[in-house]
């Protein structure tokens, strides 16, 4: 079973990845939003990556709202 | 017409496999300019139907196979009359629109939706049409439209129904919520899944092997396994335009136009 840390880590790793940036250019705290500068389909995107990379089902609803890795991370934890 | 290049689609007819791409800047929204087109391509079925095994539907779009019904364009009419004028308009458009998507659900030949990125609304309504959907592992499916106060129109409800058990119909309108490609091909939504990029190199080769069966046997399968939910159409239709006179459908359209928010597919 992850930590919480680990899958923070993995949360941003992933999302460097995916949008080409530095490995370690993410925080925790960051508003991925502004940070990535995704659009509504760039969403769906990294939804479906997070899923496919954690094996789980994140309804977008219970994301709404979220905008920063940290709180998203926790969302992701609740489903592992 | 063996080939077609439009304003939002275009179509190409090689070696019995005619390929049609949606290519409507930016998530290819089915308004009244797609709409003409996608007629222009099923008016093309006449003459090509006997020497055509299959049919291919993709998208040219980045991230989107399509993002549904032109919301924006919907507003923009439906702001444009008298209130009570509304519902003709309206119902003129699902009229045009079924008919199209009716004649893709019936074609004679093999139908394969290729779907990477968000298959959304109306987008899902022209995959479900489909005799398979390949999906991308990073597609998504969803109805969203009950965050509108209105219902699917392009005859989802009925055409997941047909292929579908309740509950995940019930699940995917009353949600609004999307599934990832996995959770639609374990529900029986999508037929096979596609690694990143290759849902139309695996359409191809699935409408190459389509091709090798009896086109007689092919057509009397497809007409026995997959009949046209004639009924629950006009149905579908009928709930549409009641639901469409209420000012919270204005209000809730308005609300998205004017939405720039990451998920505003969600109420």
């Amino acid at each position: 079973m992850r930590t919480l840390e680990q899958t923070t880590r993995e949360v941003l790793d992933l999302a460097a990845k995916h949008f080409q940036l530095p490995t370690g250019s993410l925080a925790p705290e960051d508003d991925f939003f502004k940070k990535l500068g995704i659009d509504s389909l760039q969403t769906l995107e990294m939804l479906s990556h997070l899923e496919n990379h954690f094996g789980i089902e994140l309804p977008d609803y219970e994301v709404q709202g979220v905008s920063d890795f940290k709180t998203l991370a926790e969302r992701i934890q609740s489903r592992l | 017409m063996k080939s077609f290049t439009g304003k939002t689609l275009r179509w190409e007819w090689h070696e019995g496999c005619i390929e049609l791409t949606l290519d409507h800047a930016p998530a290819n929204e089915i308004g009244t300019a797609m709409l003409a087109e996608l007629e222009k391509f099923v008016a093309a079925f006449g003459s090509l139907a006997s020497e055509t095994t299959a049919c291919i539907i993709s998208s040219a779009r980045k991230s989107v196979f399509s993002a549904g019904g032109d919301l924006r364009e919907l507003y923009r009419q439906a702001a444009s009359v008298p209130e009570k004028d509304r519902p003709k308009g309206i119902r003129s458009f699902l009229e045009h629109i079924h008919a199209v998507i009716n004649a893709i659900d019936s074609a004679p030949f093999v139908t394969i939706a290729a779907v990477h990125g968000a298959c959304l609304g109306g987008g899902l309504e022209l995959a479900l049409a489909c005799d398979i959907i390949i999906a991308d592992k990073m597609a998504r499916f969803a109805f969203p439209e009950l965050r509108l106060g209105f219902i699917p129109g392009f005859g989802g409800i009925p055409r997941l129904k047909r292929d579908l058990g309740n509950a995940v119909v019930r699940d995917l309108l009353f949600t609004g919520r999307t599934i990832n490609a996995t959770r639609a091909h374990t529900v029986g939504l999508v037929a096979q899944l596609a690694g990143e990029g290759e849902a139309l190199a695996i359409a191809r080769s699935t409408a190459a092997q389509a091709a090798k069966y009896d086109p007689v046997a092919r057509a009397a399968a497809k007409e026995f396994m997959k009949p046209i939910p004639h009924e629950e159409l006009r149905c579908e239709i009928e709930i549409f335009c009641e639901l469409f006179t209420r000012p919270e459908v204005m209000a809730a359209l308005k609300k998205f136009v004017e939405d720039s928010g990451p998920m505003p597919y969600l109420p």
